[in-house]
């Protein structure tokens, strides 16, 4: 069974706005920016949906819906007899004023870049603390990290329904739209572990 | 009896969820369902049967996800045959008394159309229209388009439907918590999209349950003038001891769309975890329910892929700048193709407070189907209001019409037979609200008696075409005051009669009024204040003037559409004599810099840079505020940069303050053509759609006096080529996000090599290095937009 979750807004980490900008160090006319851009993206929406699979770990890792030969797989999900497969969006808004703003002001585009990652990112954080509650869990990983191929983005699109659950699609190239999305597998651990 | 007859006294019952059934009957994650109508027919047969016994009138055939994207052309035949033929059958096997159509469902392809995602507008109607042309093949009673969450996908099915079948069709939406589409469109904006092209009703399912969707039901009500549809999910999924359940259950569910129902929803089901447990409990619960009559609405509205405008209230402001007439430098960027300089004009329309943007773009010497159609796309990609397509050409106007992603104002129709036979059938087919001008054969009628008799022509005409008197708006012509005296008269009569007689809305091009005379300003305001107060609905106008938009919200501060009077409170703190120029203040303290306008553009500020160069041509040459200014404060910025003491944001800023600079140096240049270096061709290569890297790279080789040529995002290697050899540029810039995208870029790296061995091709982007670089073919690599700018000096240098 698919689930599908609305999240209210994570706390806004500025540093780390700052971080995906490339700024080391803060100066006042970067950090005035960041203000008024984030004042301006107010369209954002937090939605995740997810799936729990079982894990049979041999020569391949089983996950169901996908078979892996994977090292990274296999190490990522060592001592683990599930996983929980998710994919999270903050919405298109964002997509929108980075391209307006890539006609109009680059460095503002820049500025709206680093806070549509900033704030995808924590809606993962924030589904991932909620997921440790009561479980025993591993960090996140994704398809193309270490020997997990790309490719695996398509099964994970097909068994959760991205465009239905979510309103997350996949190009062809393999890009997902919105661009601010992620989808990653975190492991559960046995009980007994 | 046929469908939309019965609909005209009666409850129109839908079925419910199918996806939740088959994965009970033991479908896989991840397995088509679709496929199921083949290999599993009996129980796909079953469960329709059980929605017929369950009363409902229409059953969905299971193919959600049947279309040419998933399938192949022959395994689609047969699942959309096999599909209907188990409807049938479950329609000819249900005992129930009830009358019964099958529908040919249609969801969304899965996939995000263009600019924001890589399926083409045209693509996705082809994609729908397949699926269409076998449901009418095989034969069903109506098409059922649902769970869209994208207007202009929707759009494309809806198309498709229209120019496949001459079936009734349903329209119905996905909408979010906030009461929105995904892609941000309100349940007005939809409506207004829909109803313009035709749609046989229209409504909502699935993601929410029925007392989160009562909201956006209300909202349709409000609106529609067609049946509206409700087919909510049984709440949202949970968990309980390990089994999942719907948190809403039959007998709620069925007391919520009953209460529904009373308030005038006339086409309901179930979505997503329901079964026919809650289409029969809907079937008792509304039982005995008298319909409500369905009342056409009257609303006169356009529509953006966000909301919709709606005429008769508030004046409709219409931007009217983004047109050529007058304008050397827009006429420059048209000929370059500069869309950048076009959005540029849309944005600060837009913060100036326009309600629409008019959009022409014709010129005698471009093909201008081609730029209408470029420009209503790139608009409609990044501004969200509702675009005035402003052409005389038919054929530019109907393909603009056809990718607008809303319902747009076509201007213009008048009253000569030619012009309306060539705009009304357009009109009625993509929708539009019709700007139409009281001229005809014999000219423009001196007196407002004349020309309203025109404006009854035309209403009768439209009648004809099935288009209603809504969805025209007329234009009784602003004539040149100095050229007549009673010109503005007769024309403000005009306004009156057709809104009191004809009872119909009235739009004006301002300006016309006062050619030949000095001051305009003054004579357009004050004509706009009169024409306002003689029930003008709209006008298309000039938002930079700051007379005309005085007179704007002082009227509708005066007219009691203006709360508190806030908007007008709100506008008057913009004014300029309101607003202390900071500029003297700071350029004073010059810190360590050899000149306030380094400074500004070093600390990044662009409206500073701006004012100072104004004064500084004043004395000096553009070309040495070039030389002796902007370069050396660029250059200490970049070479900040690459030491790292500066980072990416700063650099931007500057760049984008230097460009505030150049902008007015090229104003003052005007007749010496175009200064610095060398062409440069910089595209995102095919496949990939970010092109935020590009475009930083782009400001900054511009900055470095390049003339760049940006092509955009997704781009063919071929167009590449093209644009390089047009301008037999000697450098190409590429740019990839994704390792799926590099081959593309090698593609378009080889054939550059081949066929303009001149040109040398830089690329760059997050998952490029200068192995990975080399090992494609690429001359040179940049790894970030100042190396991107020193690799382009070297080649021009070398070139030179």
């Amino acid at each position: 069974m698919i689930y599908t979750f609305n999240y209210n807004a994570p706390p806004v980490n500025k540093r780390e706005i700052l971080r995906y900008a490339g700024v080391g160090k803060e100066s006042e006319n970067v950090s005035t920016l960041v203000e008024e851009c984030l004042a301006e993206a107010d369209s954002f929406i937090y939605k995740i949906c997810m799936r729990q699979f079982s894990v049979k770990a041999e020569e391949f890792t089983d996950l169901e819906f996908v078979k892996t030969d994977s090292k990274t797989v296999k190490k990522c999900l060592e001592g683990c007899d599930s996983a929980i497969v998710f994919a999270a969006t903050v919405g298109m808004g964002i997509d929108r004023l980075i391209s307006k703003y890539s006609v109009i002001s680059p460095a503002r585009a820049l500025i709206f870049q680093a806070i549509g990652a900033e704030r995808i990112e924590s809606l993962c954080d924030a589904f991932c603390e909620e997921m440790a509650k009561d479980k025993k869990i591993t960090p996140r990983f994704s398809p193309g990290y270490g020997d997990f191929p790309l490719e695996v983005q398509r099964d994970i699109f097909s068994v959760l329904d991205c465009p239905r659950k979510i309103g997350l699609m996949l190009n062809e190239s393999l890009i997902m739209s919105p661009s601010k999305s992620v989808t990653a597998i975190i492991g559960v651990k046995n009980a007994d572990t | 009896m046929q469908i939309l007859e019965y609909l005209k006294s009666n409850i129109l019952y839908l079925d419910g969820g199918m996806g939740t059934l088959l994965h009970s009957e033991g479908l896989l994650p991840g397995e088509l369902p679709e496929r199921w109508n083949i290999t599993h027919s009996d129980i796909i047969t079953k469960i329709h049967k059980s929605y017929y016994d369950a009363g409902s009138n229409v059953v969905s055939t299971n193919t959600f996800g049947a279309n040419v994207l998933k399938f192949s052309k022959d395994e689609l035949e047969d699942i959309v045959s096999a599909a209907v033929k188990n409807a049938r059958k479950a329609l000819s096997e249900s005992a129930s008394s009830q009358p019964k159509w099958v529908a040919l469902d249609i969801g969304p392809t899965g996939r995000m159309l263009k600019p924001y995602g890589d399926l083409d507008f045209e693509e996705a109607v082809s994609v729908f229209a397949e699926t269409v042309r076998l449901g009418v093949k095989y034969g069903v009673d109506l098409i059922f388009i649902e769970t869209m969450n994208d207007s202009y996908e929707t759009k494309a099915a809806l198309l498709a439907a229209k120019e496949n079948s001459n079936l009734p069709v349903f329209v119905s939406n996905a909408y979010g918590e906030d009461g929105k589409l995904m892609t941000g469109a309100s349940p007005e904006a939809i409506i207004t999209l829909l109803e313009g092209m035709g749609a046989d009703a229209v409504g909502m399912n699935c993601s929410l349950g029925p007392k989160a969707l009562s909201t956006v039901a209300e909202e349709y009500l409000k609106y529609a003038s067609v049946p509206v549809i409700l087919k909510p999910n049984a709440g949202l999924p949970r968990s309980v001891e390990g089994k999942t359940v719907f948190d809403v259950m039959p007998g709620e569910f069925s007391k919520e769309v009953a209460s529904l129902i009373q308030k005038g929803v006339r086409i309901v089901g179930g979505c997503c975890g329901t079964n026919p447990e809650y289409i029969s409990a809907t079937v008792k619960a509304s039982s005995g329910v008298k319909p409500v009559e369905i009342t056409k609405k009257n609303i006169t509205a356009v529509s953006s892929y966000t909301h919709a405008v709606t005429f008769g209230g508030s004046p409709v402001l219409i931007g009217e700048r983004i047109n050529p007439t007058g304008k050397k430098r827009f006429k420059e960027a048209l000929r370059a193709h500069d869309m950048d300089y076009i959005l540029q004009e849309g944005v600060a329309q837009q913060d100036k407070g326009v309600d629409i943007l008019d959009v022409n773009v014709g010129l005698p010497e471009i093909d201008e189907t081609e730029m209408l159609c470029s420009a209503v796309t790139a608009l409609q990609a990044i501004i969200d209001l509702p675009l005035q397509i402003d052409t005389s050409d038919a054929k530019a106007m109907e393909c603009a019409l056809r990718r607008y992603n809303g319902k747009a104002m076509i201007n213009s129709v008048n009253g000569k037979a030619e012009s309306m036979e060539s705009v009304f059938p357009l009109a009625k087919k993509y929708g539009g609200l019709i700007v139409a001008l009281t001229l005809d054969e014999s000219g423009i009628p001196e007196t407002a008696e004349g020309r309203v008799e025109i404006a009854e022509k035309i209403l009768k005409k439209a009648k004809e075409y099935g288009i209603d008197k809504k969805d025209l708006i007329f234009d009784p012509l602003a004539l040149t005051v100095s050229a007549d005296n009673n010109a503005a008269r007769e024309t403000l009569r005009a306004v009156q009669l057709i809104t009191t007689e004809l009872g119909c809305n009235t739009s004006l091009g301002v300006s016309n009024v006062s050619f030949g005379l000095p001051q305009r300003d003054i004579i357009n305001s004050t004509f706009f204040a009169m024409a306002l107060s003689s029930g003008l609905s709209a006008a298309i106008m000039n938002p930079y003037s700051i007379e005309m938009m005085k007179v704007y919200h002082a009227y509708v501060a005066l007219a009691g559409l203006d709360d508190n009077c806030g908007e007008y409170i709100g506008f008057t703190e913009t004014l300029p004599e309101t607003v202390v120029p900071s500029t003297q203040k700071v350029a004073t303290s010059s810190d360590s810099f050899a000149s306030s306008l380094q400074r500004a553009i070093v600390k990044g500020l662009g409206d500073e840079a701006a004012t100072l160069t104004v004064e500084l041509v004043k004395t000096v040459s553009p070309l040495k505020i070039v030389e002796n200014e902007i370069i050396p404060a660029l250059n200490t910025v970049g070479t900040g940069f690459e030491k790292k003491t500066v980072y990416l944001p700063q650099l931007l800023m500057s760049a984008e303050a230097a460009k505030s600079a150049f902008e007015v140096i090229k104003a003052n240049m005007s007749g010496q053509g175009e200064s610095g270096r060398c062409h440069v061709v910089i595209a995102t290569v095919k496949g990939d759609i970010h092109d935020i890297g590009k475009n930083i790279v782009k400001l900054l080789l511009e900055n470095y006096g390049f003339s760049v040529t940006d092509l955009g995002k997704d781009v063919e290697p071929e167009t590449v080529l093209e644009a390089v050899q047009r301008l037999k540029a000697p450098i190409a810039g590429l740019s990839a996000l994704m390792t799926t995208t590099v081959p593309a870029m090698e593609e378009t790296i080889k054939l550059l090599h081949e066929k303009a061995p001149y040109c040398k091709v830089m690329v760059g982007g997050a998952v490029l290095t200068k192995e990975y670089a080399d090992a494609i073919g690429a001359d040179y690599f940049a790894k970030d937009a100042m190396e991107a700018v020193r690799c382009a000096e070297e080649i021009y240098k070398e070139a030179d």
